[in-house]
């Protein structure tokens, strides 16, 4: 189906192409490689369709059939389970099959350094300036060119207050566990998450490419990981709420589900710092229908819609406007989604590591193996 | 005019062989043929930035594995799957023994009893050991408010958990082949032995392992082979916090985007393979294979 439609889009083009190179014959050369350049703002966008692939259980149910409502563009909604997969389907197919994809921001300076990217047209974007000033200033991205910011958060860690002896205010709580949190303890098992505690407890930046300072790292977590219950990504928040673990290393809104479970569980950021993470919207550079691809970006960033997301996934949204409209009671059960723009800029952003993330994965095999 | 017609038969006959093995062989060439050279391939190249492989080609990741690390990963993947081997051929030969001797209608659901768990979802299926082994889990908790213990048990997040995963996802591949040797056990020499004076351990030593050794064999390459590569259980039941050889290719191909190094982790679980098939066969010469 899929190819019917890219095939028909592609009559439509070389139609549309040698009427203008009739009108303009005189003119000489022709410039076919400019196309992604030049959007047509007018374009007809029901006449466009969308594939987009998304994390599981991270779009708001009417998001996509009020978007579909509004512009008459049929959508299809693809998930996947990780940064790792999505990214590593759109390397092998050149980004063949999607128009839009939803990646963490490291993982979508990746994707533009491998070319795969279309560059933003702001135009076509016009709610950009619903996004708080803080979001067009991260590392990763500044100034929008390539992504923009869907979701935002932080790392810290998820406790029951009832289960600990005393509040963890520190990394080391989670490193070197007092004894009876020994075996009541989750970390993270992503390369960049699962290395994080441990460069941050020993004062270096997330992103450090130094041998000596990621051989510490190593060490310091090869000691920590055999008072750990496990590596967990998907269920630590289950565990806290059964009280199989006592204190987790958890992104904010992960802790939020276990605190929707129980009322004892308590997020907090370590004194030492952490990281600043975000989930990004990228158009892919080989989509056919790259207008309708800005319009649903820009549809998820009105503020209504992207409130909904806030308040599907429980995580922040870089929009002022839209957190404004969450239900002050949500904040109050969740406080962690009233951290502000500000206080989320206080943590590092994770950024692409290039050809140091090899060295991560050695280093988490290392540890995992020890 | 005979001659022609013995051709025409001949030609039809090639033609139906062909026709029978056909699809087959270009299954056989397609999928397993095709992937098998690649990574053969991939495994001597040079890791391209964004996953796939590049010139110029080295022996570069074949000597990485030599490295302590990776080398404790390969001696820890085969012994968790050659102790899961063990204990599913300890259950599995009784299990077999006894279905082959149940009456033939019952022997029917006792088959489809143990490939009956293959009809449920696997990653389904762990999650359901989850649930009972976790340390607030089902066993746990019986345990628990029988007051047999006092803490509960850390029956998972462990390395014997993950044997115990493998065991389970693997146990219907050992059963099948041994019971398809041992219900093909003429009782005829059992009874021959019997009568010449041997005893239950002396027939079953001399007589009946023997003759099923070849299931014995096939099923253990059953168990043994696919826990090697087996990435979820290591990851759900053993808490991720051990590294297999199927945690390590993964990881390789997905998070270090290293294709030929995760191509040679998988070229060591072929070597294996290879290496173990080789023994099979020779060991199925030598008992006069019947399976």
């Amino acid at each position: 189906m899929r190819r019917t439609r890219s095939t028909t889009h592609l009559t439509r083009w070389a139609a549309g192409t040698i009427a203008v190179a009739m009108v303009l014959a005189a003119c000489g050369d022709d410039d076919d490689g400019a196309s992604s350049d030049d959007l047509d703002a007018d374009a007809d966008l029901s006449a466009q369709s969308l594939v987009i692939s998304n994390w599981d259980a991270y779009t708001p149910e009417t998001l996509i059939p009020s978007f579909t409502e509004e512009f008459g563009t049929s959508v299809e909604l693809t998930t996947h389970a990780t940064n790792e997969e999505i990214v590593a389907k759109l390397l092998q197919s050149g980004g063949d099959g999607y128009d839009v994809a939803f990646v963490s921001a490291q993982f979508a300076e990746q994707l533009d350094d491998a070319g795969l990217l279309a560059p933003l047209d702001a135009e076509l974007i016009p709610n950009m300036s619903k996004l708080a000033p803080e979001a067009r200033d991260l590392p990763s991205d500044p100034g929008f060119e390539f992504s923009i910011p869907y979701t935002w958060g932080t790392t810290g860690l998820c406790y029951r207050e009832d289960l600990v002896s005393e509040a963890p205010t520190s990394w080391n709580d989670l490193l070197q566990p007092s004894d009876d949190l020994v075996g009541k303890i989750t970390m993270l098992q992503t390369d960049r998450w699962m290395m994080l505690p441990a460069q941050k407890s020993l004062g270096f930046s997330v992103n450090t490419t130094d041998e000596e300072e990621l051989e510490q790292v190593a060490d310091l977590l090869v000691a920590a990981k055999p008072n750990l219950l496990a590596f967990d990504d998907t269920t630590f928040y289950s565990r806290l709420v059964s009280g199989e673990a006592s204190l987790v290393q958890a992104w904010d809104g992960w802790c939020n589900y276990a605190i929707a479970e129980n009322a004892d569980v308590r997020f907090t950021i370590p004194t030492e710092g952490s990281d600043l993470w975000a989930d990004t919207m990228v158009i892919l550079d080989s989509s056919q229908n790259k207008e309708a691809a800005h319009a649903f970006i820009n549809w998820v960033l009105a503020p209504e819609n992207h409130k909904q997301v806030a308040e599907l996934v429980l995580y922040k949204v870089p929009n002022p406007e839209a957190m404004a409209l969450l239900d002050p009671a949500l904040i109050e059960q969740f406080p962690n989604l009233g951290m502000t723009p500000a206080e989320l800029l206080e943590g590092e952003q994770l950024v692409d590591l290039g050809d140091a993330t090899t060295r991560y994965t050695e280093i988490v095999t290392q540890v995992v193996a020890s | 005019m005979t001659s022609e017609i013995r051709s025409r038969r001949r030609r039809a006959a090639l033609l139906e062989k062909a026709a029978l093995l056909g699809p087959g062989a270009i299954y056989g060439a397609a999928f397993l043929l095709v992937p098998l050279g690649l990574v053969v391939v991939y495994a001597f190249m040079s890791p391209s930035r964004f996953g796939g492989v590049q010139g110029p080609a080295t022996f570069d990741n074949v000597r990485r594995l030599a490295e302590p690390v990776y080398r404790s990963v390969i001696v820890t993947s085969v012994t968790l799957s050659a102790a899961a081997t063990l204990i599913a051929l300890a259950i599995g030969y009784p299990a077999a023994y006894a279905i082959s001797r149940l009456p033939a209608r019952w022997r029917t659901v006792a088959i489809v009893a143990v490939v009956l768990p293959f009809w449920t979802n696997f990653l389904i299926r762990m999650y359901a050991w989850i649930v009972l082994l976790n340390n607030e889990g089902l066993v746990n908790k019986v345990l628990g408010s029988l007051r047999i213990t006092d803490d509960p048990l850390a029956l998972m997040n462990n390395r014997p958990a993950i044997v115990l995963g493998f065991v389970y996802a693997y146990l219907p591949l050992m059963i099948l082949p041994l019971y398809a040797s041992i219900e093909r056990l003429d009782p005829q020499y059992t009874e021959a032995a019997t009568n010449l004076g041997a005893g239950p351990f002396t027939r079953f030593r001399t007589v009946v392992l023997p003759l099923t050794m070849t299931g014995v064999v096939t099923g253990s390459l059953f168990v043994f082979i696919p826990s090697l590569g087996n990435f979820i259980v290591p990851e759900l039941l053993g808490g991720a916090k051990t590294a297999t050889l199927g945690t390590l290719a993964r990881d390789q191909y997905l998070k270090a985007r290293d294709w030929p190094f995760g191509a040679s982790v998988a070229l060591v679980v072929l070597l294996m393979v290879v290496v173990i098939v080789g023994i099979q066969g020779r060991l199925t010469r030598r008992y006069g294979g019947t399976s």
